[in-house]
């Protein structure tokens, strides 16, 4: 699709780049155009009109026109600065860590609108506060769904048995669970008890209105953290950067 | 621009190619810098090698805030007439000048040199926030501004900066955010206007 010369769209800013003296690169995630990246002029300078309407983590209109390489962006108007993830030093690392997977996940124009919605109801979400693990593991599984990697729950990757209320393993380089008979020629693999389990499940299937009557302990989101990233950093090949951030403030005083 | 293509001799196009390196320097800019030294005298010529000879090798990092230095420690490190007990916290050298400039402030500076960008990588231990920390130890600082950029990653780093210091008893401050003068209102974000109104001031 070629597009217009000139065009609006929503967008929500997941990474900036600096570009010259006073410019940006900015890539936008859209409803409908999927992520793009765009050039933001003289946003680095203070008197800029429309450098606070295009900050990270924030859903503005964006106005742009076609460039010959990367599109300029000519206008911007905040629809939700999402305050709180500006304010709050873990709501902001959280949110931080949502649009790294963002952009990690996705190639530049495809659209994706489910994934555009979910990211928008995951900021939404955060800025709410209450508890931010379950939102994060709900954005997790989710996205996997949305991008084609929806870790297999229901039956064992190997023998393709139906699961036993035991403890069994989840192994990331063969994208969903094992039996215990299966994993032991799996060393690869993280257990997973019943409860894990029943957990992943019920944010894989539900929409986040249900997922989040969901009451689970401190010690048991740590264990599915655990679980999801290495299966989200096996699938990317690479550490995920703004994940080792979140273990500092953690375990800071 | 193909450089081949221009009859100059060896030093002239190595000369253009060095300065098209620089920021904001393009070929033919290059070329006019160039050819202008060219023709400007001995003396003007042998200033400006000197000065960018000096400027590797004399300047360092001051050992006390890591402002960009000749003497160590820095000028405003040694100034007695300054408030020790203040220290105001900057990303990069740069803004030290800018506020130097304002002449309203009389305290101490530390240069981060970066802010807290976990998306790139840049953790707590990449910048010189233990350095800061350190000075804080004596008990003879009493206020910290904080003065990192109002972007996300400034405003990061300030907040886990207050983390840190705050069990410390000493008053952390962060430079008002607002709006800068001679801009107009209509244009503002919510951002800044939501700040603005809430730290609105009597007249």
């Amino acid at each position: 699709m070629t597009k217009p010369r000139n065009y609006q769209t929503e967008a929500i800013i997941i990474k900036k780049t600096k570009l010259k003296e006073a410019d940006r690169i900015l890539t936008l995630y859209t409803p409908h155009l999927g992520k793009l990246q765009a050039v933001a002029k003289g946003v680095r300078r203070p008197r800029s009109k429309m450098a606070g309407h295009l900050e990270l983590l924030t859903h503005s209109q964006i106005s742009l026109a076609r460039g010959r390489n990367l599109d300029i962006i000519t206008g911007s108007q905040t629809i939700d600065s999402f305050l709180p993830l500006k304010t709050d030093l873990n709501l902001s690392s959280y949110a931080l860590y949502v649009i790294e997977l963002v952009n990690q996940f996705t190639v530049d124009d495809v659209e994706n609108y489910p994934l555009f919605q979910l990211l928008l109801e995951t900021l939404s979400h955060l800025c709410q506060q209450g508890d931010a693990e379950l939102p994060l593991r709900y954005f997790e599984l989710q996205l996997l769904n949305l991008t084609g990697y929806r870790p297999q729950l229901q039956k064992c990757v190997s023998c393709h048995s139906p699961l036993k209320a035991v403890t069994n393993s989840f192994c990331p380089h063969l994208g969903g669970v094992l039996c215990p008979g299966c994993a032991q020629h799996q060393p690869l693999s993280y257990p997973l008890s019943v409860n894990a389990l029943k957990v992943l499940r019920w944010l894989q299937n539900n929409d986040y209105t249900t997922a989040n009557r969901l009451k689970m302990d401190h010690q048991l989101s740590l264990k599915l953290e655990e679980i999801t990233r290495g299966y989200l950093s096996y699938l990317l090949e690479r550490e995920i950067k703004s994940a080792s951030w979140l273990d500092t403030i953690r375990q800071s005083p | 621009m193909n450089q081949q293509s221009t009859p100059t001799t060896g030093a002239i196009s190595q000369l253009i190619l060095e300065f098209s390196r620089l920021p904001g320097i393009g070929p033919k800019s290059a070329q006019r810098l160039a050819y202008h030294l060219l023709q400007a005298s001995e003396e003007q010529t042998k200033l400006l090698a000197n000065a960018i000879r000096q400027v590797k090798q004399e300047t360092r990092l001051c050992s006390v805030c890591f402002n960009v230095t000749d003497t160590d420690p820095c000028p405003i490190c040694r100034n007695d007439q300054r408030d020790h007990s203040q220290i105001c916290v900057v990303e990069q050298p740069q803004d030290i000048l800018a506020l130097e400039h304002t002449r309203s402030y009389y305290g101490l500076y530390h240069v981060l040199h970066g802010a807290i960008s976990p998306t790139e990588g840049i953790g707590a231990n990449d910048i010189k926030i233990n350095q800061l920390l350190e000075r804080l130890k004596d008990g003879s600082v009493t206020e910290v501004i904080l003065a990192t950029n109002t972007n996300l990653e400034g405003e990061q780093t300030a907040a886990y900066l207050n983390k840190l210091i705050s069990p410390l008893d000493i008053t952390i401050t962060r430079l008002a955010r607002g709006l800068p003068f001679g801009t107009e209102l209509e244009y503002a974000d919510d951002v800044t206007l939501t700040r603005a109104i809430e730290g609105r001031q009597p007249l």
